[in-house]
């Protein structure tokens, strides 16, 4: 295809394909995956692609070890990812969990259909919204992005890898059937795709602690073979990364999981605001429901109705402080998802009761009819 | 130092911790480790110091990895790039080590639970596609660290805290496994053979590709005190009388029952030359 690892042009790709292209553009050379509807075309541009750029992919025997072997590339200090859906999604929690235990960079873009179970392999869904937060066992902070276009999974798998090196751990791209599989022009260019290095150790192997935090709360990382003898384990550590299995290493380690992101927010949090300043009733959407949404959106405001929509680029960590400021100002809040109500309940409590907040739900399958959207913001005025 | 001080000292050498030959491999500070007395994991990570040393490793290029459980523990000790993972991903982790890094000299360090129940799939697809790699399996027949429940290597008949009847399950012929599914090096040892073991690991770290070395622990807290085994050392006793020693042999015949007279089989099954999966990949993926 090209042994140009960013392939700087226009292009008619779909979502699928941009991810790949976007990861292989943010530096990623190791790839693990399995076969699952519908990501395979990520896997598979993958395995064409790696070889050219001199990467490695390979193609595991489940889910359970792909994401395993994504942590270990990571360690081998390879930039590392592995796409799924639904039901690797699931298996792969537990692992996910070490990953943010040990504050390993990696992606993971999963390109939901309708759920849960086997559900609807080949349809678009959102089902996984809350498992993306709340997924694996414990407590700890998480960062995703929601692509609504093939361009964006493109840029959103770059952020990802991004912040994935910046706050030393797994990152999210949490897209769907609908935006992996539709195709669009997507513009690449070398020149605008920024990198953010791997946080290397800064002082001897002595004096290292691979878990010691900087003043923005994150470590350095010291891949295998540099000398530093890092010990990594999914046991509650000290700073020098050895178990300690006590309530104060515990409160200082995983407390730190959770204010790494929260107290990063504001680099962190990314939304796109579209008509609030005058906003009456408001839409907060994100992924493939966006897209129907902006119809809503555009049909209400030939109507004349005051509507502005609050788009989530970053699902997690929420925007609360945003959606209560706006929670204010409006009469009410419409969320329209493809699930029976996840991401709302992030904006009923953001809100806090500020205004009456609606679920536009749309089960796995299909898309929202524009007209539903407006109906609901109708309805709210 | 004087001669004469140094020749005085030479005559009454104190032996501390610090002078131990593994010392250079283990992270003092986090010893002693939590294993029981009697256990045979000490012994197995000692040779693996020992194969380290005498293969003259450079320490910046061994990564151990290991899974879960008492074996899973190992990892946390080796002054070594080490990577103590979840319940049974010791070996795809592995895998990304290697892939991402070959320079590493990888070591998978763990049980038989970890390997062979929650894991065995990973096993088999390591060993198919053969990653070069060196799988260390302290096989102690039983769950231990959780307290002893029956596992996929514990014999027929053999009382568990879950088999209080008997185990009524048919365990796995490990060496026979490795070798089927296609590992280039495959050995089995008891604690009892401590230098054989090293062997045993400096061949398996030698060699490109999947190896796989077996050793057979007591377990006198867990499987040895259910099956009134007595001490660790009866139990190695016990290896020193029933190990028969056949290398080259067929290991579908190396099967281990639960009857203390049966004869263990012990040796070297599987000793060949196979391209390892990045040697295979890269042949298929040159130019490319």
């Amino acid at each position: 295809m090209s042994d140009r690892a960013i392939l700087t042009g226009k292009h008619f790709m779909n979502g699928d394909e941009a991810c790949a292209e976007g990861a292989l553009a943010a530096g990623c050379r190791f790839f693990a995956g399995y076969p699952i509807t519908p990501q395979s075309e990520i896997a598979e541009r993958m395995s064409k692609r790696m070889p050219e750029v001199g990467g490695r992919f390979i193609q595991m025997e489940d889910e359970l070890s792909s994401i395993a072997a994504v942590l270990g590339g990571s360690w081998g200090g390879s930039r590392s990812m592995t796409a799924t859906s639904g039901p690797g999604f699931s298996l792969m929690m537990e692992n996910i969990g070490l990953g943010m235990m040990t504050e390993t960079p990696c992606v993971i873009a999963n390109i939901q259909r309708g759920s849960p179970s086997t559900g609807l392999p080949t349809a678009v869904g959102q089902g996984d919204m809350m498992q993306a937060q709340w997924g694996s066992h414990g407590d700890y902070g998480v960062i995703a992005y929601a692509p609504t276009s093939p361009q964006e999974m493109f840029d959103f798998t770059v952020k990802a890898f991004n912040k994935a090196e910046q706050y030393m751990m797994p990152v999210f791209v949490m897209a769907d059937e609908k935006i992996g599989h539709m195709r669009e022009r997507v513009e690449i260019d070398e020149s605008k795709v920024d990198i953010y290095p791997r946080r290397k150790p800064e002082v001897d192997p002595d004096e290292f602690k691979p878990y010691k935090p900087d003043e923005d709360l994150v470590p350095h990382m010291a891949s295998a073979g540099e000398g530093y003898r890092v010990h990594v384990t999914g046991l509650t550590h000290n700073e020098q990364g050895y178990p300690q299995l006590d309530v104060k290493t515990q409160q200082e380690k995983v407390g730190r999981l959770i204010d790494k992101v929260e107290k990063n927010k504001d680099d962190i949090v990314e939304i796109e605001k579209i008509g609030v300043e005058d906003a009456e009733v408001l839409i907060v959407s994100y992924g493939m429901a966006f897209r129907t949404a902006m119809g809503a959106y555009k049909r209400a405001r030939e109507k004349g109705i005051k509507v502005g929509i609050v788009r989530l680029v970053t699902v997690w960590p929420f925007p609360e402080d945003e959606i209560k400021e706006l929670s204010k100002q409006v009469k009410g809040i419409v969320v329209p998802e493809i699930n029976l109500g996840q991401m709302v309940r992030e904006v009923e409590r953001a809100s806090a009761g500020n205004a009456e907040v609606k679920l536009v739900p749309h089960p796995g399958g299909g898309l929202h009819e524009p007209e539903q959207i407006l109906e609901s913001l109708e309805a709210l005025l | 130092m004087t001669t004469e001080l140094k020749q005085k000292e030479d005559v009454k050498p104190e032996l501390t911790a610090a002078e131990h030959p593994a010392t250079k491999y283990l992270r003092e500070e986090r010893l002693p480790h939590i294993w029981c007395s009697g256990c045979g994991l000490g012994s197995a990570v000692t040779s693996l110091t020992n194969a380290y040393e005498k293969l003259g490793i450079p320490v910046d290029d061994i990564g151990v990895v290991s899974g879960i459980g008492c074996a899973g523990r190992a990892a946390g000790y080796f002054e070594t790039d080490s990577y103590h993972t979840t319940h049974g991903r010791a070996i795809p982790f592995a895998t990304g080590l290697k892939l991402s890094n070959p320079k590493m000299n990888v070591t998978v360090f763990s049980g038989d639970g970890d390997l062979f129940a929650i894991g065995g799939n990973h096993f088999i697809h390591a060993a198919r596609r053969n990653v070069d790699m060196t799988v260390i399996c302290v096989n102690n027949y039983n769950f231990g660290m959780t307290g002893g429940q029956f596992g996929p290597t514990t014999p027929r008949g053999a009382t568990a805290t879950t088999s209080p009847y008997g185990n009524y399950e048919n365990p796995f012929n490990l060496p026979d496994l490795a070798a089927s599914a296609g590992a280039i090096y495959v050995a089995r040892w008891t604690t009892v053979h401590a230098r054989r073991i090293q062997k045993a690991m400096e061949e398996a770290l030698s060699k490109k590709g999947f190896s796989f070395v077996e050793i057979l622990s007591p377990c006198p807290t867990g499987y040895g005190r259910k099956n009134q085994l007595g001490e660790g050392i009866d139990e190695l006793k016990s290896y020193q009388d029933r190990a028969v020693i056949k290398h080259g042999s067929d290991p579908n015949e190396a099967e281990i029952e639960r009857d203390p007279e049966a004869e263990i089989v012990v040796g070297k099954f599987v000793d060949i030359d196979r391209p390892t999966y990045c040697e295979v990949a890269d042949d298929y993926l040159q130019g490319k």
